[in-house]
C-alpha cells in the first residue's frame, strides 16, 4: 500500500542510497583519478622512450636520457632480499602466536609484533643511518678478502648500500605478513588440525595440515608483504646509498624507484625530467595495485570459508590497517 | 553529537580565521645548499630588523631552486649553477641573477690515520671521480704528496644525489683541467656519476664523508669547518697548491669582476692568478625581472640591497669571502631592473 | 619407535624455531625503542616544544613548528576524510553485498596498498600545479586520501558487528534508512569508528614522502592553509641527513615524540578494539 508517508520514505530511502553510494563511489574515482593523472603527466616521457625506459640503464639528467632499469633493478632486489629474509621469521611468528604460545603471553606477544608495525618510516630510516649502518660497514670491514672476491660481497665498505635496504625493510615487512599470515591461520578450522591430531600427529605436523590447507593465503600474506616493501620510501632513501647502477653486490650503493622519486622530484628541472619520474611513480603503482589485488584474492579464498563466523574487530584492524602501502 | 557539531563549526573557523590574524608577510625561497648557511644567517638577521618579514628559504639543491621557480612555486630561487640559455628560455618570464657571496667547493676526505693535509691537482680529482683511481695509495696520489703515509684503503667516493650547484661548480671545474672528465661526465647541477654514493644536499655530502672511512667528497668550505672534516688544498692554473680561504677565493673572483657580464652569469673556477682557489664560484639569488607580486618584489629587493651591503659583514666568520665593491655596485643598478 | 622420537624431535625443533623468530623479531623492536627513547629523552627540553628551529650551524631551537604543522596536516586531512570515509563505510554495510560493493571495497584495499610517495605525486598534480605553490591544503591532501580506505574499511566492518535487530527495530518505528543509520546504527558502533580514525591518524601522522612536494617545509609557525608547512617527518628528515651533531640530537627528540604519539594511539586502539570483542563475545 503505498501511503503518502511511504512514497516519503522511499524517496528518502533512495537519497539516502545515492548519497552515501556517491562516497563510495568517491573511493573508486580517487584510484582511477591517480592512475589518470599519474598517465597524463607521464605522457611526454611515455611518448619519447616507449619500451626503453624499462631497458635503459642510463638515467642521465644533463643529456635527457631516462632508462629506469637501475631502479627498478633496485626495489626487485631489495623487495626480494627482504622477502627472503622476513618471511621465514614472519611465518615462524605467526605460527607460534596462532598455534604454539601459552595464552597469556598470545596477547602482550601479538600488540608488541604489531608495534613493530606502527613505529613510522622516517624513524625506522633515522635508526638505520646511526645505528644500521655502522653495524654494516663494520660487518663489511671484517669480510674476509676471499668472500670479497664473490660478486655479492665485492665493494668497499660504505655501509649504506642493498644490504642496509635489504635488512631494514625486512624488519619493517615482518609484523605485515605475519599479522595477515596469522588471521589466516586462524580461519583454519579447527577441524583440520583435530583430524591431525586424531591421527597422531606430532605439533609441527598438525601445523603443516593447517599450513597446507591455508597455504592460498599463506602466500597472498606474502606478496602483500613483498607489496609493502615495493612501496617503502624513506627507510630505504637514507640507506641504500642513492647510486643508480644495477649490481648484484649486496655491498653496493644503489638505488629504488621510490628513493629516486623522493631525492629528485622537487629539483626536476625540466619538463621531461618530471614525466619520467612520475612514469617511475605509473610503474610503482600498476605493481603495487597487481600485487594488491593478487595477495588479496589469495588471502580471500581461504577466509570466505569462515564468512559465517562474524571477523573480530582485530581482523578488521589486522587487515586493514597495516596493511598500508607505506613509505 | 550537537556539541561535536558546535566544536567542529569552532574548530573549522578557527583554523580559516587563523592566518587572517597574523601580521607578517612570508616570503617562500628555494634552491642552493651551498650559500644555506650565510643564507639562513642573513634571513634570521634581517628578520630581526624587519620583524613583520619571514623569509622561509628551503635548501634543496641548486636544481630544485631552478625547478621551483621556473614553475613559481617559490618566490626567489638560489643557485650556484647559472642558469643556462635552454633553461632561462623554459622560464615564463626573464629571470635575473644577483650574485649574493663567494664560495668554496673543497675536496673533503675521511682517511684513518691521516691527519695532514693532503695535496691534489684537478687530473688526480677528475681521475678519482672517473673511478680510475680507486686507492689512496695510488701512485699519483702518493706523488703529490710525498711524506704522507697513504694507506691502501679503498677510496669511496660521495657526491650529490640531487641537483646541486656546488655539484656544477666542481665538474666545471673539473672539466676544465680533464677533457675526459668533460666528455664522459660534462657539467651541470646533476650529472652521470660513474662511481660513488650520493647525499642529499651539502649536509648529505658531509654527513656520509664524516661517517665513512675511505671517503672523499666535494662540499663548500663551510661545511667542512663546521663539522671539523680534512679538506686538501687544490693546484691552481698558476701551479701553486691553495688551500680555500677568503683570501684565496676573492684573489680568484679579481680578473672577473672586472670584466664582468651583464647578466652576472660567469664562471670563475680554474682563474688565474698565483693565490686564486681554482675552485672559488659566485653563488646567485634569482629573481623574476617582472615579478606579479610587487609587495613580495619590494621586500626582497630591499632584503638583497641589505644582504649586499650590512649583510657581507656576515660571511667571514662562516666561511664566505664578501663580494668584490666593483660588483655590489653593479648589482645596486642591476636591481633597479625589476619592475616595482 | 625411532621414526615417532624423530618426529617428536622434529616438532620440538620447529617449536623452538618459532619461539626463536618471536624473539629474533622483537631484537629490532627493542633496539629501535631502546635507541629513540636514549637518545631522544636527553634532547627532550621546554626549548624543544616551544621554539622554532635557528639557523644552520647555531645549537639550540626546537621544533615547534613541526609539531604544530604535523597537528594541523592531519586535523586537514581527517576533516574530509572521516567524514567521506564513514559514510562510504556505511554505504557499504548497508547496500554493499553487491558487486559495486565489491568494487568498492576492492579499490579501498588497493588504495591502502599504494604507496605513499605515488598519492604525494598525485596530490601534488591535483593541488600544487595548478595554484603554483606548495601548500599545507596539499599535504593535507595527501594525508587524507591515504586516511579515506582505512576508515571506510573499518567503518563498515564494525557496522556488520552492531546486530541487524538494532536496525530493524527502528525501521519498524518508521525511521528512515538514513535515520536508521547515522542516529541508531552509526553511535552504535562509534566507539570502533573512532579506534579506526585513531589508528588511521596515528598512521599517517609518521607519514614522510607524500610530504616531500605538497606541504614542502617552513622555518616559521605558520597556520595557514596555503602556505607550506612544517611538519615533524619531514623536519627529522632534514635534521637526520644533515652533518650537524645538534640537529642529529633534535632529530632524535623529534624521533620520540613522533613514536611516542603513535604508541599512544596503538595501545589505545588496542583497548578499545578488547572491549569490543568482549562485548560481542556475550
Amino acid at each position: 500500500m503505498k501511503t503518502p508517508s511511504s512514497r516519503r520514505r522511499n524517496t528518502d530511502d533512495r537519497a539516502f542510497r545515492l548519497g552515501t553510494g556517491f562516497f563510495a563511489l568517491l573511493v573508486v574515482l580517487l584510484v582511477a583519478g591517480i592512475f589518470i593523472e599519474l598517465y597524463r603527466t607521464s605522457h611526454l616521457s611515455l611518448a619519447k622512450f616507449g619500451f626503453r625506459f624499462w631497458t635503459g640503464r642510463t638515467w642521465d639528467p644533463v643529456s635527457g636520457e631516462f632508462g629506469a632499469l637501475p631502479f627498478i633493478w633496485g626495489t626487485l632486489y631489495s623487495s626480494m632480499l627482504a622477502m627472503l629474509i622476513s618471511t621465514p621469521i614472519a611465518l615462524g611468528i605467526a605460527i607460534f602466536l596462532s598455534e604454539l604460545s601459552p595464552r597469556r603471553l598470545r596477547t602482550p606477544l601479538a600488540f608488541l609484533t604489531e608495534l613493530l608495525a606502527a613505529v613510522p618510516s622516517i624513524v625506522y630510516g633515522l635508526w638505520g643511518v646511526f645505528v644500521l649502518v655502522p653495524i654494516v660497514r663494520k660487518l663489511q670491514v671484517v669480510t674476509p678478502d676471499w668472500l670479497k672476491k664473490v660478486p655479492l660481497f665485492s665493494g668497499p665498505p660504505l655501509g649504506v648500500g642493498m644490504l642496509s635496504a635489504a635488512l631494514i625493510l625486512a624488519v619493517m615487512v615482518i609484523p605485515f605478513t605475519s599479522s595477515v599470515a596469522r588471521e589466516v591461520l586462524k580461519a583454519v578450522p579447527a577441524t583440520q588440525r583435530e583430524a591431525a591430531y586424531a591421527l597422531g600427529a606430532t605439533r609441527w605436523e598438525a601445523i603443516q595440515a593447517a599450513l597446507r590447507f591455508g597455504r592460498t593465503g599463506i602466500i597472498g600474506a606474502v606478496i602483500l608483504g613483498f607489496g609493502r616493501a615495493v612501496g617503502e620510501t624513506m627507510a630505504v632513501t637514507m640507506v641504500i646509498g642513492n647510486n643508480p647502477q644495477i649490481s648484484a653486490s649486496l655491498y653496493a650503493p644503489q638505488y629504488s624507484m621510490s628513493a629516486v622519486i623522493a631525492n629528485e622530484f622537487t629539483e626536476a628541472a625540466d619538463n621531461l625530467y618530471l614525466s619520467a619520474l612520475i612514469e617511475i611513480g605509473l610503474v610503482l603503482f600498476v605493481i603495487t595495485v597487481i600485487v594488491n589485488a593478487i595477495s588479496r584474492l589469495l588471502i580471500w579464498s581461504v577466509t570466505r570459508e569462515v564468512k559465517a563466523k562474524a571477523p573480530k574487530p582485530a581482523t578488521t584492524m589486522a587487515l586493514a590497517a597495516p596493511t598500508g602501502g607505506g613509505e | 553529537m550537537k556539541l561535536a557539531r558546535i566544536f567542529l563549526t569552532v574548530a573549522f573557523s578557527t583554523l580559516i580565521a587563523l592566518p587572517a590574524i597574523s601580521q607578517t608577510t612570508q616570503i617562500n625561497g628555494a634552491g642552493a645548499t651551498f650559500p644555506y648557511p650565510i643564507y639562513s644567517k642573513w634571513f634570521s638577521e634581517y628578520g630581526k630588523i624587519h620583524p613583520e618579514v619571514e623569509v622561509n628559504y628551503q635548501s634543496i639543491g641548486s636544481g630544485g631552486g631552478i625547478r621551483q621557480l621556473t614553475a613559481q612555486t617559490v618566490f626567489f630561487g638560489a643557485s650556484d649553477g647559472p642558469m643556462n640559455d635552454e633553461q632561462l628560455k623554459g622560464a615564463p618570464g626573464p629571470i635575473l641573477h644577483f650574485p649574493t657571496v663567494l664560495g668554496a667547493v673543497v675536496p673533503v676526505y675521511n682517511i684513518p690515520g691521516v691527519d695532514a693535509k693532503l695535496k691534489f691537482n684537478g687530473k688526480v680529482l677528475a681521475d678519482v671521480i672517473l673511478g680510475k683511481i680507486t686507492k689512496w695509495n695510488d701512485a699519483a696520489l702518493v706523488a703529490l704528496n710525498p711524506g704522507v703515509k697513504l694507506p691502501a684503503t679503498d677510496i669511496a667516493v660521495a657526491h650529490r644525489s640531487d641537483g646541486s650547484g656546488t655539484t656544477y661548480i666542481f665538474v666545471d671545474y673539473l672539466s676544465k683541467v680533464s677533457p675526459e672528465f668533460k666528455e664522459k661526465v660534462g657539467v651541470n647541477t646533476s650529472v652521470n656519476w660513474p662511481v660513488g654514493v650520493g647525499g642529499k644536499g651539502n649536509e648529505g655530502v658531509a654527513g656520509l664523508v664524516k661517517q665513512t672511512p675511505g671517503a672523499i667528497g666535494y662540499v663548500e668550505l663551510i661545511y667542512a669547518l663546521q663539522n671539523k672534516i680534512a679538506f686538501g688544498s687544490v693546484q691552481n692554473a698558476d701551479g701553486e697548491f691553495i688551500t680555500a680561504s677568503l683570501d684565496s677565493v676573492t684573489a680568484a673572483a679579481t680578473s672577473a669582476s672586472k670584466s664582468m657580464p651583464a647578466d652576472f652569469r660567469v664562471s670563475i673556477t680554474n682563474a688565474p692568478g698565483k693565490s686564486a682557489y681554482p675552485i672559488s664560484s659566485f653563488t646567485w639569488m634569482l629573481f623574476y625581472e617582472n615579478p606579479t607580486d610587487k609587495q613580495r618584489a619590494k621586500i626582497m629587493v630591499d632584503f638583497t640591497k641589505w644582504a649586499l651591503t650590512d649583510g657581507q659583514k656576515y660571511c667571514a666568520e662562516l666561511g664566505y669571502a664578501p663580494l668584490p665593491k666593483e660588483v655590489v655596485a653593479l648589482e645596486m643598478e642591476a636591481l633597479k631592473k625589476i619592475k616595482l | 619407535m625411532n621414526r615417532t622420537r624423530r618426529r617428536k624431535a622434529l616438532s620440538g625443533f620447529v617449536v623452538f624455531l618459532c619461539a626463536g623468530s618471536v624473539v629474533l623479531a622483537l631484537i629490532p623492536l627493542f633496539f629501535i625503542f631502546g635507541y629513540v627513547i636514549s637518545k631522544g629523552f636527553s634532547s627532550l627540553n621546554w626549548d624543544f616544544f616551544t621554539k622554532m628551529p635557528k639557523p644552520v650551524g647555531e645549537t639550540g631551537g626546537g621544533m615547534a613548528n613541526a609539531m604544530v604543522g604535523t597537528a594541523y596536516l592531519i586535523a586537514i586531512a581527517g576533516g574530509f576524510a572521516v567524514p567521506v570515509g564513514v559514510i562510504a563505510g556505511v554505504y557499504l554495510s548497508e547496500y554493499g553485498k553487491k558487486s559495486f560493493g565489491s568494487l568498492v571495497r576492492f579499490t579501498a584495499d588497493v588504495l591502502n596498498g599504494v604507496p605513499s610517495i605515488v598519492i604525494g605525486i598525485f596530490a601534488y598534480g591535483l593541488a600544487v600545479l595548478p595554484v603554483k605553490h606548495f601548500s599545507a591544503l596539499a599535504g593535507g591532501l595527501a594525508l587524507g586520501f591515504m586516511m579515506v580506505p582505512i576508515i571506510t574499511r573499518t567503518t563498515e566492518e564494525l557496522l556488520n558487528l552492531v546486530p541487524g535487530s538494532l536496525r530493524e527495530g527502528a525501521l519498524a518505528l518508521g525511521a528512515t534508512r538514513a535515520r536508521a543509520a547515522f542516529s541508531v546504527m552509526v553511535p552504535a558502533a562509534l566507539p570502533g569508528i573512532m579506534t579506526g580514525i585513531l589508528v588511521a591518524l596515528a598512521r599517517i601522522a609518521g607519514e614522510t614522502a607524500p610530504l616531500l612536494f605538497t606541504a614542502f617545509n617552513n622555518r616559521y609557525l605558520t597556520t595557514s592553509l596555503l602556505q607550506p608547512i612544517s611538519s615533524l617527518p619531514v623536519q627529522i628528515y632534514t635534521y637526520a641527513i644533515s652533518p650537524y651533531d645538534d640537529w642529529h640530537r633534535q632529530a632524535w627528540a623529534g624521533a620520540l615524540v613522533l613514536v611516542g604519539f603513535v604508541f599512544t594511539f596503538s595501545v589505545l586502539a588496542r583497548v578499545v578494539t578488547r572491549r569490543l570483542e568482549r562485548m560481542h563475545r556475550t
